[in-house]
């Protein structure tokens, strides 16, 4: 928006000032020598995200490294769909979950991207575009991102099987969920989603109140008790989202929950004030809790990891230099430097090895590789995270990614588990 | 504004003063019109729509408003998640009602009555808003360290040696939802009854005294019926919001209580726009009826 009115306020000015300031500016440009091109006001990319994505310093980086100017709109995970559906030339560049692709992609809204214009398309991960970790197939249950990557034409709306030239997304970060615990007040070892239901934990566990999400850390609890085996967790029938629901509403009632959360300080909030114990989490969220001083662990369970991922898409409409300097900044993105910041913040990047060479060997030892901190590891904003000798929860990279089990999706009876999501809020 | 006609009758008189009162209603009525009345249309309409994950289609379908009452009728006595929902509602509403009548009734009646000087009132009336002076969410986060699990008020009941294991029902219970909207909702029946009472003359009061009134029968008898319009008008209030929410239930009641508005907010959120919108539309009606029947006892606009 405030691009536009930038331009309006220019032409206004222009037309007010007359031809005076017309040949000022001529004369300007003939006295300097400077090509118009680069008198010009450097392009602005409107970013539209979750607060996750969103860091000043990258914002910071790409203006010194590129000279465009990165203006951060900051939504909520729901509000970015719905953001893209309804308002799609509301943003330039959008940074949005792979799962969401299946409302996103037949609204029409998104362009597919040109993969040739991505330099190190060929370096981009095989967990996200193969779903698979050094030939290795991982857990491909619920919205993988390799389902979804591919279009068979630029405006398609049917997503390929198999890779072409058209990408929906360009992974920007990725991770492998799981459940945090405090293992100050639990005291013994955790190994299994079931124990998220264990009436030992009575009144101190919680879920997230996110349904597409919290309905997957369900599904997992209930495999991981023996109670039911889903052909795909990511897309349930009827009756195994009856049957899910049902035993939630089970648990609720016993009091198993002291809460549901849906925002990222709530579930920081829980933990840290001890009302829960057990929990739902996601990775910086068990960070902000250990660095108040609290124990906390991203507790890796046997069952494996519910995983999401998130990447840039364009909207249809974009073009001219806007579309050029998106296509630039993605470019700059999986150039390295932003993909070591997020690294060290505990996401995954999209290119392992242009963020290796901006990472310290012993940075990279510790968050990619699972081996002690030799020095102390510190957090983006300098602050001390770990000490020397902490090892990451979970491990390496290919331990933890390749124990993915499902993936965030969107299921085909959407509709109706949403309704009986809020049957189990109201029970 | 045409300058006035020399030949003015009295006739001309009055049509040129209805026509200024509707002028001076417009810009509120157009407002009113563009922002309020064109929306909740808009509302309306859609709640008979039908949609996908990504797509609302116009139609005219029930399918909304009976995926909303699923199962409410052939489940009965059972009752269905709707009926679950506003039943907690309803119930959340009338005791908050009544608290908030009370207290507010009682501080209002002080600040009247009992308070001589008018900067008194004035100060007393202000320390009434303080709860509003940083936002709702800060306000009810802010409850959290105090009725938590390890909050201060279960670290003195332990503490003192009341207790010996922290109470739970304090936070994220029905409890602490009632306190927070009492909490937040009592300064909206202050202010209206406390206006209606201003509004009593008191020399009422020294007449009902003089004639052998208890101080009961003047309050019964005197006091109620003439701050009636303060009371409506703040039960409205209190009534909306509360009927309405979905932030302090949510927060406050750890989401696990359901809220009309929650659900809404939940259909919203996966993109359910004609089913949110059908919801809507039964929560307003059921606001409306709740509002009808309170302005059958009291003519609002007779006070006024």
């Amino acid at each position: 928006m405030r691009k536009k009115d930038d331009t309006t306020n220019f032409s206004r000015r222009q037309i007010l000032k007359g031809s005076a300031a017309l040949a000022g500016a001529a004369a300007g440009t003939a006295i300097t020598g400077f090509p118009a091109v680069i008198a010009a006001e450097p392009v602005t990319l409107r970013y539209l995200s979750t607060a996750t994505n969103q860091s000043p310093a990258i914002a910071e980086k790409a203006a010194k490294d590129l000279g465009i100017k990165i203006e951060y709109v900051t939504v909520t995970t729901d509000d970015v769909t719905k953001r893209i559906i309804t308002q799609p030339n509301s943003f330039d560049l959008v940074d949005t979950e792979y799962f969401s692709l299946r409302n996103l992609i037949p609204s029409g809204n998104l362009m597919g991207m040109d993969a040739n214009k991505i330099k190190l398309v060929d370096k981009l991960v095989p967990a996200i575009t193969k779903g698979e970790i050094g030939g290795k197939k991982i857990g491909l249950q619920g919205t993988a991102p390799n389902k979804v990557m591919y279009l068979d034409g630029q405006n398609s709306r049917k997503f390929a099987a198999s890779p072409t030239e058209w990408i929906t997304l360009i992974p920007t970060t990725y991770n492998a969920d799981t459940l945090g615990i405090r293992p100050d007040l639990i005291g013994r070892s955790i190994e299994s989603w079931a124990e998220l239901l264990n009436p030992q934990f009575k009144g101190k566990a919680s879920i997230l109140n996110i349904p597409s999400i919290g309905i997957m850390d369900a599904a997992m609890v209930i495999e991981a008790s023996g109670k039911h085996k889903y052909a795909d967790k990511g897309n349930m029938t009827k009756d195994e989202i009856d049957l899910t629901i049902a035993t939630l509403i089970e648990a609720k009632k016993a009091g198993q929950f002291r809460a549901f959360w849906t925002d990222f300080n709530e579930s920081v909030n829980l933990m840290a004030s001890g009302e829960t114990v057990i929990q739902s989490m996601w990775s910086p969220a068990v960070t902000a809790v250990r660095l108040k001083g609290i124990q906390c662990k991203f507790q890796p369970l046997k069952e494996g990891y519910r995983a999401w991922a998130s990447g840039f898409g364009l909207p249809r409409t974009l073009k001219g230099k806007e579309l050029d300097a998106a296509y630039e900044f993605i470019n700059w993105f999986l150039s390295g430097w932003a993909g070591a910041y997020l690294n060290r913040q505990g996401y995954y990047s999209a290119v392992l090895d242009t963020a290796k060479e901006n990472m310290e060997a012993y940075e990279w030892a510790y968050w990619m590789e699972g081996k002690p901190a030799e020095k102390d590891i510190k957090g983006p904003d300098g602050g001390l995270l770990e000490k020397a000798g902490a090892v990451r929860d979970g491990g390496s990279y290919n331990e933890r990614m390749g124990s993915v089990a499902c993936w965030n999706s969107i299921m085909d009876e959407n509709a109706y588990m949403v309704r009986k999501w809020n049957e189990f809020i109201a029970a | 504004m045409p300058l006035p006609v020399k030949t003015d009758d009295k006739q001309a008189m009055t049509h040129h003063a209805r026509w200024t009162s509707y002028w001076q209603a417009a810009p509120l009525a157009a407002v009113l019109l563009l922002f309020f009345v064109l929306p909740l249309l808009v509302t309306f309409i859609v709640s008979f729509w039908s949609y996908t994950g990504y797509s609302i289609e116009p139609g005219l379908i029930f399918d909304n408003y009976r995926d909303a009452f699923d199962r409410c009728i052939v489940a009965l006595p059972d009752l269905c998640t709707t009926f679950r929902t506003y039943l907690s509602t309803l119930r959340f509403c009338l005791i908050v009602w009544l608290l908030t009548l009370v207290i507010g009734f009682t501080i209002a009646y002080y600040l009247t009555f009992e308070i001589r000087t008018m900067t008194v009132r004035l100060v007393l009336a202000l320390v009434c808003t303080i709860p509003f002076w940083t936002s709702n969410v800060i306000r009810m986060i802010s409850w959290v360290p105090l009725l938590g699990r390890n909050g201060l008020v279960n670290q003195l009941l332990v503490g003192a040696g009341i207790m010996d294991q922290p109470l739970d029902w304090l936070l994220y219970s029905n409890f602490s939802v009632l306190l927070a909207f009492v909490h937040l909702n009592t300064v909206f029946m202050i202010v209206p009854i406390a206006n209606s009472m201003s509004r009593i003359d008191k020399a009422l009061i020294e007449a009902a005294r003089d004639a052998g009134a208890t101080g009961w029968q003047i309050l019964l008898y005197i006091i109620v019926p003439l701050s009636k319009t303060g009371i409506a008008i703040g039960s409205i209030f209190v009534i909306t919001v509360v009927m309405g929410d979905f932030i302090t239930i949510g927060i406050m009641g750890g989401q696990q209580i359901a809220s009309a508005g929650k659900v809404i907010q939940t259909q919203i959120g996966a993109l359910q726009f004609p089913i949110a919108a059908a919801n809507a539309v039964v929560l307003l009606v059921v606001v409306l009826m709740i509002i009808a029947t309170l302005i059958r006892f009291v003519d609002i606009r007779k006070e006024l």
